[in-house]
């Protein structure tokens, strides 16, 4: 896969629908793509987080390891991960473990700031993802409230 | 030392003085028959005086004996001379001049010579003397000792000396020979003529010299702050981090000019008086030839005094202000040398320097150190009056374990140094067994007892020289001789021995491997392998080892394992289902992870001009790309490239971070490129100009497709790179064999480093964590093939970096406790010596040193007393006084000292 390639996959994600396409080629550019075999860990619980994942191809699953092992869901293409830990810093919230040939764009901490910084509509871009899971977390949370009383 | 210069000079090299001074007197008859003989070129052989005709003829050469007449009444004839006619006279006698002149060339040329050489052995030995003193200041003292200040005293501040020295008392002997002829003359000529030019000739003499003493004054100061100047710029490269972290960089600038200025007016000074010594002097010197035209002339048409006198005594005059101008600058200049070497050696004269006798190589230092080691009495007072060990006793066995504790202002630091005879007690003795220590040689202290301090100084040499540089004591084992060398050496030490140096054999083995258990050279290794897997440094031996080279003609059986490790590799990764994560070399396949560069090349640079980077200036490889058909083809991907980053890179600014690590072109010349893209998608690329397409040409070069992802390797260009890669190797081999180590999977490549040898290929981009799986499975194919410690052999010649700085805090303490175990000492002093370490390892360590040492003594210096549990015997310290000693169980209990010391930690 070139980069023009990757980039029209970026394309079709939503939170890099809206950035001009030479940026998104620079995006490209300067972080590496990574092959991940089934059974490779992504990102495991607990490790400190320096870079988020854009999967291209392949199927991953996201464990939750509480007492036993839980798998909390299962992603796929145009999904992003590992945003949450590079934002704020915390260490990885969950283990994603490629549960077939994976390949995913890295994009290291440093990179994402600096993109976000010299294209502020990136920025925008992921505050607007952020508010839709937000949104869809709180609504989450409220039907849970519901379901309890 | 000597402090008269005068005297040191004539002391060391009085025959050789003697010599050169009886070498210009011999010139001298020489000398003035070649000023005579050009007159008489002119006057007989040229104009015939003394020749009735030309066909007349006369005797050339006749020689009469010196005052033959007056001895016996009549000429001597000694020589009759050739009868010659004019012509052949004056042939005869112009060449007796080319002869004279090669004669008074030649005593030119020995004269000179032998006056240099006798500067250069005389420099030689003074350079020796100073830094002998130096080896032999104590440690104390070291610590007043400015390091750049000292190599600018032995480097260049007796530089001056090695010209004057050779000029020491010829210049002298012969200029006042020559001035005290010419007065002589003048004064036979007119005695009051004379003594007027006497006259002022003394004054010269008072006055002028008179005029120099704040020259030579200033001289000093100019001397001592161009020292301060050398030891302040080497202050700030020692303090560079410090200047950086708090921004004191313009202080020192500040410091570092108000420096310059003072030089500057101390030279400024110079140059006035001295140019104002230069102006009286000459005055002087026209005065005379006044006063003899003047009220000579007046004498002379008075009638007082015969013009020809008067003629001779001006004529005799015009040799006398040379000589006395010279004799005046020889004065000046041996002053100028006195002062510098006053000043050089009074700063190698500390008090307390070290006899000769205690770094004697040779003293016995069979005996080992046994018994009781008993201080009684140990006080240590520093330069300040403070008391820092106060009046000490105890006793203790040499090959006992003894942990020393206390606060760190007990002076138990300074006890460690006065243990190892590293400093001298103010007062009381140390004795080991029946023996002083402080009266021990260091023949014997050096060698039975090891001493780690808290900083190690390592040498800017290998890993394995610093290991063994415990050892080396004194020559042991003959270096290989050839009859060359044994001439060469014989010659070597015949010249050292005339300026005074030790004739020891630099080159010979001087590592004494009996001391460390060894039997020579061949099974050293295996010594110091044990000590480093001891000190836990065997791992950073391998990772050197790994990044290292070895030259596999020297270490043919080092490169055989490699190879196999090489062969086996893929199989080992195969085995984690891995073998995907390593892209080899293949001779007839392009490397995709690799960059277009590496798949041309193909190998290793060894000479400059074949490097990767300086692949698109490389003639050979230009021609070798234009007949493989892809030089156009690299200029096509190069306009891919950059039209790509152009796109990319437009918005961001100059300086962006992103530029220095993914653009394959400055932001500075994006424009350039920019320009390049138009003009070809304008006109092709036939319209760019040949800088234009170098600068094109250039870019992919650093292309590599797996890791650029932008799609411009197809399979033709594939298929050309790899034949050109071929008849770039087959060319290179005719034109300039060597010059690239070409990789072939069956040979070891000795430019490469054994990981590169080993791995053979790249690593592939974008596998996830594929460095980390190929590293750890190359440990485990070299363990199971044992070529662990090959490895680790080869990572023994890592250069340690000047100070040892390529190494880690960490790792120079640890090597620093290697080379003191490796010694075997009778008694090891462990100074705080581990402080760097983290506890956990420190304690680790201390346990293997104790384990290994039994039978064997140690006195450890703990900073945490914690640890001293260890250890047989404790005494605890504080306010330079031990308090208490005894065993660790007996002394921890309530109440003590120690466990006060282990409560306040």
């Amino acid at each position: 896969m070139s980069i023009d390639e990757e980039v029209e996959v970026l394309r079709k994600i939503p939170l890099f629908a809206n950035i001009e396409p030479a940026k998104l080629k620079l995006m490209c550019f300067a972080s590496q793509r990574m092959t991940f075999n089934p059974g490779q860990v992504l990102c495991g619980q607990g490790d400190v987080g320096d870079s988020a994942y854009i999967i291209l191809e392949g199927k991953a699953e996201v464990v939750v390891e509480n007492h036993a092992p839980l798998v909390v869901a299962q992603i796929g293409k145009n999904d992003i991960i590992g945003e949450i830990a590079i934002l704020c810093d915390v260490p990885r919230t969950a283990s994603v473990i490629a549960t077939s040939e994976l390949t995913a764009l890295e994009i290291t901490k440093d990179l994402f700031f600096r993109m976000v910084t010299d294209f502020p509509e990136l920025g925008v871009e992921v505050m607007r993802v952020l508010a839709h899971r937000l949104e869809h977390t709180t609504a989450l949370l409220l039907e849970a409230r519901k379901g309890a009383k | 030392m000597e402090p008269k210069l005068f005297k040191y000079i004539w002391h060391h090299s009085k025959r050789e003085q003697l010599a050169i001074l009886l070498l210009v007197l011999l010139s001298m008859p020489f000398y003035f028959l070649s000023l005579d003989l050009p007159k008489m070129i002119v006057n007989q052989g040229i104009l015939g005086k003394g020749f009735s005709d030309p066909l007349d003829s006369k005797s050339f050469l006749a020689m009469d004996l010196p005052f033959g007449e007056l001895l016996t009444g009549a000429p001597v004839t000694l020589f009759e001379g050739f009868t010659l006619q004019q012509q052949g006279f004056l042939l005869s006698l112009t060449f007796s001049y080319v002869l004279l002149y090669l004669i008074n060339s030649g005593f030119k040329y020995w004269i000179n010579t032998g006056k240099g050489r006798l500067g250069e052995r005389m420099l030689r030995r003074l350079r020796y003397e100073l830094t002998d003193r130096l080896l032999r200041f104590p440690i104390p003292h070291m610590r007043r000792v400015k390091q750049a200040e000292v190599a600018t005293m032995v480097k260049d501040e007796v530089e001056p000396l090695g010209g004057f020295i050779g000029d020491a008392f010829v210049t002298p002997a012969f200029l006042g020979g020559q001035a005290i002829t010419a007065m002589a003359f003048i004064l036979v000529q007119n005695v009051y003529l004379g003594l007027v030019a006497a006259a002022i000739v003394a004054i010269q003499a008072y006055l002028v010299p008179k005029m120099r003493t704040p020259i030579l004054r200033l001289g000093r100061q100019r001397q001592l702050t161009a020292r301060q100047l050398a030891g302040r710029v080497a202050e700030v490269v020692d303090g560079a981090v410090e200047i950086h972290a708090h921004d004191t960089s313009n202080l020192e600038r500040a410091d570092l000019v108000s420096r310059l200025g003072r030089i500057f007016d101390i030279r400024h000074e110079i140059f006035q008086r001295k140019f104002m010594v230069k102006f009286v002097n000459n005055f002087l010197a026209q005065l005379t030839p006044f006063i003899f035209y003047g009220g000579g002339g007046i004498l002379a048409i008075r009638g007082h005094l015969d013009v020809g006198a008067l003629i001779a005594v001006i004529f005799a005059y015009k040799d006398l202000p040379g000589p006395i101008k010279e004799l005046i600058d020889w004065e000046q200049q041996r002053n100028d040398v006195q002062i510098k070497y006053d000043q050089v050696i009074e700063q190698f004269q500390p008090p307390d320097i070290l006899d000769p006798s205690a770094q004697d190589p040779d003293r016995d230092a069979s005996d080992p150190l046994d018994g009781q080691l008993s201080l009684s009495g140990v006080s240590l007072v520093d330069d300040s009056g403070n008391h820092l060990i106060k009046s000490i006793s105890f006793s203790i066995a040499c090959r006992d374990h003894i942990a020393i504790v206390g606060p760190s202002d007990s002076g138990k630091d300074h006890l460690g140094l006065l243990l190892a005879s590293l400093s001298e007690p103010t007062s009381g003795s140390i004795r080991v067994g029946e023996r002083d220590l402080t009266k021990l040689p260091q023949s014997v202290t050096g060698r039975r007892i090891g001493y780690l301090g808290q900083d190690t100084y390592l040498f800017p040499q290998s890993v394995r020289e610093n290991l063994l540089y415990g050892l080396r004591h004194k020559p042991l084992r003959e270096p290989k001789e050839t009859p060359e060398r044994r001439a060469r050496r014989k010659a070597w030490v015949a010249e050292s021995q005339r300026a005074g140096n030790p004739t020891w054999d630099f080159e010979a083995d001087w590592t004494d491997y009996e001391a460390a258990g060894a039997s020579g050279p061949e099974d050293i290794d295996e010594r110091i392998l044990e000590v480093l897997n001891l000190v836990d440094m065997d791992d950073d031996a391998y990772r050197f080892g790994l990044g290292g080279f070895i030259d596999a003609e020297a270490h043919p059986e080092i490169a055989d394992a490699i190879l196999r490790a090489r062969a086996e590799l893929p199989k080992r990764l195969a085995q984690d289902k891995a073998e995907n994560l390593v892209v080899r070399f293949d001779p007839d396949a392009y490397n995709k992870n690799a960059t277009l560069a590496e798949n041309l090349l193909f190998g290793t640079p060894r000479k400059q001009g074949y490097k990767l980077r300086d692949l698109a200036n490389n003639e050979l490889m230009t021609k070798v790309l234009d007949e493989a058909g892809l030089l156009d083809t690299i200029i096509d991907m190069g306009v891919s490239i950059a039209r790509t980053m152009v796109e990319i890179f437009a918005d961001l600014p100059p300086g962006h971070p992103f530029f220095e690590q993914f653009s394959f072109i400055d932001a500075d010349d994006l424009p350039n490129f920019r320009g390049y893209v138009v003009k070809v998608d304008k006109q092709g690329t036939e319209a760019l100009d040949p800088p234009d397409r170098l600068a094109l040409r250039r870019l992919p070069l650093s292309y590599s497709e797996a890791r650029h992802r932008l799609g411009l390797i197809d399979e033709t260009i594939e298929t050309r790179a790899v034949a050109a890669r071929k008849l770039f190797a087959a060319r290179l081999n005719k034109l300039d064999p060597g010059a690239v180590a070409i990789y072939d999977p069956e040979a070891y490549n000795s430019a490469a480093s054994l990981q590169d040898n080993i791995l053979f290929g790249r690593i592939a981009y974008g596998q996830a964590r594929a460095r980390d799986i190929v590293g750890k499975a190359m440990t485990e194919l070299l363990d199971t093939l044992g070529l662990r410690n090959i490895v680790i052999g080869a990572g023994l010649d890592y250069q340690v970096g000047v100070g040892g700085k390529r190494l880690s805090a960490t790792q120079r303490q640890k090597l620093g406790l290697a080379r003191n175990i490796l010694k075997q000492p009778d008694l090891l002093i462990v100074n705080d010596g581990l402080a760097v370490l983290d506890t956990a390892t420190q304690d680790k360590l201390q346990r293997r040193v104790l384990e290994r040492r039994v039978g064997g003594g140690v006195i450890w210096i703990l900073q945490r007393p914690q640890s001293c549990e260890q250890f047989s015997r404790v005494l605890v310290m504080q306010d330079g006084r031990i308090v208490e000693q005894g065993s660790f169980t007996d002394l921890n209990k309530p109440g003590s000292a120690l466990s006060d010391i282990m409560a306040a930690e």
